[in-house]
């Protein structure tokens, strides 16, 4: 089994006023590739913190970060962004689609940052959107969309650069349980295709689809649950 | 291989969002459009100016230095006592010294004008006579309409000939042909030779024997048969004033020696006058001024332009910081995709400078419409020019470069985490 994350000792301290809070309080985990996790856990636990930390969107206070092998604490930001762009997607419970933009145009933003050129890139978002059924919805704007079909296009986006990892936070909060199931499917089926997938969420439901349940408390790993 | 250019989609992203908010995207740019329309049009009518001054000045001959008479202002007052005679300007004896000590001088000419009826049948007409000699048809030269103009033969025999301007001619002489007619100027009959073009320079300081009523005779006929006392009908008095020549138009040879001879000149004149009765003009120095005038005008336009397009810019920086303000959650979706700092900047200015090239662009269309209203209202002479147009709107794009930086910077230092959390 390749590990293609490893936490080691991460601390995340917050300057509150003259108050440090621990978000973190040294999580140790490793994160096997394939692996589907799931992150619960009351709001104010630091899940959302680690998932930042995760996806590089956020830097430890301390600690080791290895990702695929290489620690990436000390990396820059234009690193950093250059890490989030090829190996992670972001799926976000408001889905976080760019209003002004088509749904072509937010799937094929990745493809954009990362320089694809025209037709590569034109191909890459048909087979994307014909794999989350969105199709016939590419010229739409997000606000024409359904709640589901605006996540299936964040989905979409999320997989643009063909990333190992997904990242998503309450990826059902602002679905109704038939959509959400619709989601947690397709996301299985990814994770089915070799995605390690890392999702935050408080719905048991949802966390059943996982098969690591990592359940955190006041910023430290309290138990995890599921077969290794 | 077609390689997306990335420049193109945030050109297209900043004209997006110029039409999403129409109306505030124009009021943002009506500082720019009427700082840039406010240079365009300034500069124009200076241009034209500038070139309206030079054109006329350049008549004058820049080879050339006029000598005008001149009455006193002692005399003025002393001329209105009945018996006096008024007595100053020019004299035969300064041209004749004139012609013998500057060795740079190609040719003086002398120019005598008085006050004479003319008449033509039952047509009168107070016509000014030009006592010159065929060298002045050289140094200002008109276009001739007809005949010929006066030769040294004229003068060699003293022959009753005139020149008469277009304007006299068709006054006088309506619809009969001209030449070769007998017109009565000031008691004597002169022929009619030939018809030069009337143009009209008003030149406020400058003082041309090239009114509208103008009749050219040589200026030893002039002499002999009027003498040199005039006299004026003004106010119920007779003013009598004995003026010999009214202008000497000399012509240097090159235009290198045209001030030291005007100095020389100048040197001269005084030593042999007692009163300032004369005036010394040099086009050349008109020219130089004219042009020192037009750069001080340029300077001055440049800092308004300067200070129009300042506040054109802040107004422009200003609705991008709200933009990026509006757009944080944009901007932190677009970071945590992967956009690095340098992209979210590169966006976020090239979105200035799409809204300021077009506030440029309209500008521009303000800038040429003015002109051209100023031009169709008052007849003043406008030039716009295309540099001042390609200057315009390089400034437009700068303004937005510059004016885009700061809040592009904004943008891209915006933490992901904090503007993705942002409703």
């Amino acid at each position: 089994m390749v590990e293609i994350i490893r936490l080691e000792k991460i601390w995340k301290t917050y300057q509150r006023g003259r108050r440090q809070v621990n978000a973190l309080g040294g999580v140790s985990l490793p994160i096997a590739a394939g692996s589907f996790w799931a992150v619960m856990g009351p709001s104010g636990s630091g899940k959302s913190t680690l998932l930042n930390l995760l996806g590089c969107l956020d830097r430890a206070t301390s600690g080791c970060y290895l990702l695929n092998g290489v620690d990436v604490l000390r990396f820059s930001d234009e690193e950093l962004s250059d890490l989030r762009l090829r190996h992670f997607g972001f799926i976000f419970q408001s889905f976080n689609l760019i209003p002004q933009l088509t749904v072509r145009e937010n799937i094929d933003l990745p493809l954009y940052y990362s320089g694809g050129d025209a037709a590569t890139t034109s191909a890459r978002v048909a087979s994307l959107a014909e794999a989350v059924g969105l199709a016939q919805q590419l010229e739409q704007r997000p606000a024409e969309l359904s709640g589901g079909q605006q996540q299936r296009a964040a989905i979409a986006r999320a997989l643009a650069n063909q990333p190992e990892i997904l990242l998503a936070d309450e990826p059902t909060g602002n679905l109704d349980s038939a959509t959400s199931r619709q989601i947690m499917e397709l996301l299985q089926r990814l994770n089915q295709r070799g995605k390690t997938i890392v999702l935050v969420t408080h719905d048991p439901q949802i966390a059943a689809y996982a098969h690591r349940r990592l359940f955190i408390r006041d910023g430290q790993i309290e138990r995890i649950e599921g077969e290794t | 291989m077609m390689r997306r250019p990335k420049i193109a989609r945030s050109i297209h992203s900043g004209i997006r969002n110029l039409v999403l908010h129409r109306l505030r995207s124009l009021l943002t740019m009506l500082g720019m459009i009427f700082g840039v329309g406010s240079v365009v049009a300034m500069v124009s009518v200076g241009e034209g100016a500038g070139r309206q001054a030079l054109e006329q000045i350049q008549m004058l001959g820049s080879n050339n230095i006029i000598v005008n008479s001149l009455q006193p202002i002692e005399e003025e007052a002393a001329g209105r006592s009945r018996s006096h005679m008024s007595l100053y300007g020019l004299t035969y004896a300064d041209h004749r010294r004139i012609t013998d000590t500057f060795a740079a001088i190609k040719r003086v000419v002398p120019v005598k004008l008085l006050r004479k009826e003319a008449r033509f049948g039952e047509q009168t007409l107070e016509a000014r006579v030009v006592g010159t000699t065929a060298e002045w048809f050289e140094l200002v030269p008109r276009p001739l309409l007809g005949g010929r103009v006066l030769n040294e033969r004229d003068q060699q025999r003293g022959a009753s000939v005139v020149v008469l301007s277009e304007t006299l001619a068709r006054r006088l002489l309506a619809l009969e042909n001209p030449l070769g007619q007998m017109v009565k100027i000031g008691g004597s009959y002169f022929e009619v030779i030939g018809i030069i073009r009337s143009e009209a320079v008003q030149l406020g300081v400058m003082q041309t024997p090239d009114r509208q009523l103008d009749a050219y005779i040589p200026l030893n006929v002039v002499r002999e048969r009027y003498g040199d006392i005039m006299v004026r009908r003004s106010a119920g008095s007779r003013v009598r004033e004995r003026v010999e020549l009214h202008q000497l138009i000399i012509q240097v040879d090159v235009i290198e020696q045209v001030e030291s001879t005007a100095s020389g000149l100048k040197e001269m004149l005084r030593r042999f006058h007692q009163a300032a009765d004369y005036r010394i003009q040099v086009p050349l120095t008109l020219l130089r001024q004219a042009e020192a005038t037009r750069r001080t005008f340029n300077v001055v336009l440049g800092a308004i332009a300067g200070i129009s397009l300042l506040v054109g810019g802040i107004g422009i920086m200003n609705i991008m910081l709200a933009n990026v303000t509006e757009r944080t959650r944009e901007i932190g979706i677009r970071r945590a995709i992967g956009a690095k700092r340098s992209q979210i900047m590169g966006q976020f200015l090239v979105e200035t400078m799409v809204l300021s090239t077009t506030g440029g662009l309209l500008g521009i269309l303000v800038g040429l419409a003015i002109p051209w209203l100023i031009t169709r209202l008052t007849g003043l002479q406008t030039v716009v020019t295309p540099q001042s147009l390609v200057v315009s709107l390089g400034i437009s794009m700068a303004v937005g470069l510059v004016f885009g930086l700061y809040p592009a910077h904004r943008a891209a230092r915006l933490d992901p985490i904090e503007a993705l959390r942002r409703e």
